[in-house]
């Protein structure tokens, strides 16, 4: 068993889309409590990663382990591993039409409780607080999942789905793409209200924009398929400033290309 | 009515049947328990029922329409073929309906009455073991209340004995005997049903359900409903429900006329899910006049092989007709299912929605006939068809037709077939749903705009049942 601080890791993974593999041997340590951030340049491998690790059956991990508070997640398909307490933030959220936000999330939750109701008993409460966190019309309980919603309200969902859902850890891909500034806090403030010293979020981001707003406490470079350089939130400035090239021009040189 | 129907071209066959063949009593005749089909049969029936002299020529008349109309060439012609009319009870007394023992109910019927978790006395009903259901008290003091608004709500037996110039005057007036085999058949053997009369501007509160009326005759094979909302009244009819109904008999073969008169309106809801030996053939048209609306709401899951097509005929100016239809076709089912709009006067509009879903070797269609005749200026259509194949081997096929013969009409048409689709199942699996489970709930959410038009109970047995049949623990 692991470590108690340690609540997810990942080592060595390797991921193969469409057979072409766009994961190379990644690894990472998280502990409890706390944030980290993979930034990488678009195409790098960053949304395929994040499938792979929440059980995309189209993403194929040809190697490598994980661990989620030491059960070991590809032991496990998709739903298990929601129920075992990863969730992931989709870049592009599906839409279900003619299923209403309120009943997707009331089945979620309804799927986490082993046919106890009761954990349904404050749903309706849990739901208008979460909808007053993240500043969104109440209507929204009853539109239809993700269909004709702006990019910035699909956001918005997804973070609310994770303030429903409590995971341990949350993987939350380019969230901040899309939102105004304006959005981008409000969906901050409600990541920030979920993060607890009891879980762990990894934040995908092409900018370091939201880090401004969501602190994390190491940051991950990830340039093809790999974690080329690791440090604290000092790195992400270092990016804004410089870009990926400098990181890019050094890794490849050290690879001889 | 309007000059779009054609009833008069019945062949005149005289009325002297009883010294023709020189019948006996109609009792002892269906206590041998005659199968097939023949004047014979048709003239006892009537006698049993000891109706008037003109709806017994009614009835023979049809049969000879039946008997010399051809098959119709399309749908399933293997399946429509396989039918064998001489098997086939035409009458069934009551008391012997009653009589059938729980025995008898297959297995699987009575494993999905628990699943669904009917009582006990609907089962019975539902299986035809019973015709007593516990909502006949509900219905005694609703009836009252109903008389008291001038509004008839009978079995259609009853109808026409009760109200025989109300029946007369309309019966047949939408759907006349020529208008296809199985109207025929039904015209000539017709039983049960329900019978309507909604008085001028009398507006119905709760929808009449055939469950309160419930009485022996209601569930025939062979029922005959016909509904009439006189100028400025409304009404909600809901027919059947989602248990699946247990017929030993294999061919069920309904009529039901709607008249909406001016400024009227009905809705008539149904949702069918007959055992899997039946074949389900029913022919429902609606007449919509000056103003009025018409909607069917009409849902089939079960049969072997089902074709219906709703139809309005918009007669009156700026009369409305709405279609909307779900179809579930599971392992060996065929559903042909769809609508029929005549726009025949202008200003008139109609939408059409059909949706599908097909599993395993299941196979639904969808058979729409929108016409406009160029008197119809400023009409609007829609119709929109969506199908929903569950795998590789369900299949579904669409066979649209608009005949629009009049200028400055707008029409909107859109057909999809979709398959569900893996990210969409992966990302409620990433919420914690089975894969079962994201399954269904994307079914849910396509009929939706299909169940939020239902009474609340039916939307959540409609899912129910989609649920059973998709776990395929439905016969
Ligand atoms: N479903 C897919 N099918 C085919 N190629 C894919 C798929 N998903 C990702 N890829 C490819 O994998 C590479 C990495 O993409 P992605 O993981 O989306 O990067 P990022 O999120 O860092 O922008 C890209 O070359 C992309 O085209
Ligand atoms: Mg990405």
């Amino acid at each position: 068993m692991s470590d108690k601080r340690e609540i997810f890791s990942i080592k060595d993974i390797h991921v193969k889309v469409e057979g072409k593999e766009v994961v190379k041997g990644l690894s990472l340590e998280i502990n409890r409590g706390e944030k980290h951030a993979i930034m990488g340049p678009n195409g790098s491998g960053k949304s395929s990663l994040a499938q792979a690790l929440a059980g995309h059956p189209g993403y194929e991990i040809t190697s490598g382990e994980a661990f989620l508070d030491g059960k070991n997640l590809f032991e496990m398909d998709a739903t298990e591993r929601s129920l075992a307490g990863l969730f992931l933030a989709f870049q592009y959220p599906y839409a279900i039409p003619g299923v209403t936000v309120a009943n997707f999330l009331r089945t979620a939750i309804k799927a986490r409780a082993n046919g106890d109701e009761s954990v349904l008993r404050n749903f309706r409460k849990d739901l208008m607080e979460k909808f007053e966190l993240l500043q969104m019309d109440k209507v929204f309980a009853t539109r239809y999942v993700n269909d004709g919603f702006s990019g910035g309200e699909k956001k918005r969902l997804e973070i609310l789905q994770m303030a429903m859902l409590n995971p341990k850890v949350a993987i939350l891909d380019e969230t901040d793409s899309g939102l105004d500034i304006d959005a981008l806090k409000i969906v901050s403030s409600g990541i920030n209200t979920v993060a607890s010293s009891d879980n762990a979020i990894l934040l995908v981001t092409h900018y370091q924009r939201i880090l401004n707003y969501v602190k994390p406490d190491k940051i991950h470079v990830m340039i093809d398929g790999k974690i080329v350089e690791s440090g604290g939130p000092e790195l992400a400035i270092q990016l804004e400033e410089q870009g990926y090239d400098r990181i890019k021009r050094s890794f490849d040189e050290k690879v001889g290309i | 009515m309007g000059d779009v129907l054609d009833k008069n071209k019945i062949i005149e066959i005289g009325d002297d049947y009883a010294s023709k063949y020189g019948f006996s009593d109609p009792e002892e005749y269906f206590h041998k328990g005659a199968r097939g089909i023949n004047h014979e049969v048709v003239e006892m029936i009537s006698r049993m029922k000891k109706e008037p002299d003109w709806m017994r020529k009614f009835r023979h008349k049809a049969l000879d329409i039946f008997l010399s109309k051809p098959m119709p060439g399309w749908g399933n012609t293997k399946l429509l073929n396989e039918i064998d009319f001489e098997s086939i009870y035409y009458y069934i007394k009551p008391i012997e309906a009653q009589g059938r023992s729980w025995d008898e109910v297959p297995e699987y019927i009575k494993n999905t009455f628990d699943k669904l978790g009917i009582p006990e006395a609907e089962k019975k009903f539902l299986a035809g073991v019973s015709a007593q259901y516990e909502s006949e008290v509900v219905y005694h003091s609703l009836k009252e209340d109903l008389e008291k608004q001038g509004i008839i709500f009978l079995d259609m037996d009853s109808g026409l004995r009760e109200h025989p110039d109300i029946v007369k005057k309309y019966l047949g007036t939408v759907i006349p005997a020529m208008d296809n085999k199985f109207a025929a058949l039904n015209s000539a053997v017709w039983s049960g049903g329900s019978f309507i009369y909604v008085p001028p501007d009398v507006d119905v509160k709760i929808p009449l359900q055939a469950y309160f009326r419930i009485n022996a005759e209601n569930m025939g094979q062979f029922e005959r409903t016909l509904i009439i909302a006189d100028k400025g009244s409304r009404v909600h009819y809901i027919e059947g429900c989602t248990a699946p109904v247990y017929s030993t008999d294999s061919l069920h073969s309904a009529v039901v006329e709607l008249i909406a008169l001016d400024n009227a309106y009905i809705r008539y809801t149904t949702i069918q899910n007959w055992s899997k030996n039946v074949y389900n053939l029913v022919t429902k048209r609606a007449m919509a006049h000056k103003g009025a609306t018409v909607e069917w709401v009409d849902g089939n899951l079960g049969s072997k092989f089902t074709m219906k097509y709703p139809c309005v005929y918009l007669v009156g100016e700026g009369a409305r007709g709405e279609i909307l239809s779900v179809a579930f076709a599971g392992e060996g089912q065929h559903q042909d299912s769809g609508a029929k709009v005549i726009h025949a006067a202008p200003n008139t509009s109609s939408r059409v929605t059909s949706k599908s879903i097909s599993k395993a070797s299941g196979r639904s269609s969808y058979r729409g006939l929108v016409k406009v005749y160029p008197k119809a200026e400023k009409s609007k259509v829609s119709v929109e068809c969506d199908a929903l194949l569950l795998d590789e081997a369900s299949r579904s096929d669409t066979y649209p037709t608009m005949e629009i013969d009049s200028d400055n009409v707008r029409i909107e048409h859109e057909a999809r077939v979709s398959k569900v689709a893996e990210d969409q199942l992966f990302y409620l699996m990433s919420r914690g749903l089975t894969e079962d489970e994201a399954r269904l709930l994307i079914i849910n959410g396509f009929i939706e705009p299909f169940t939020k038009e239902l009474p609340m109970e039916y939307a959540v047995e409609l899912n129910r049942l989609i649920e059973l049949e998709m776990e395929g623990s439905v016969g």
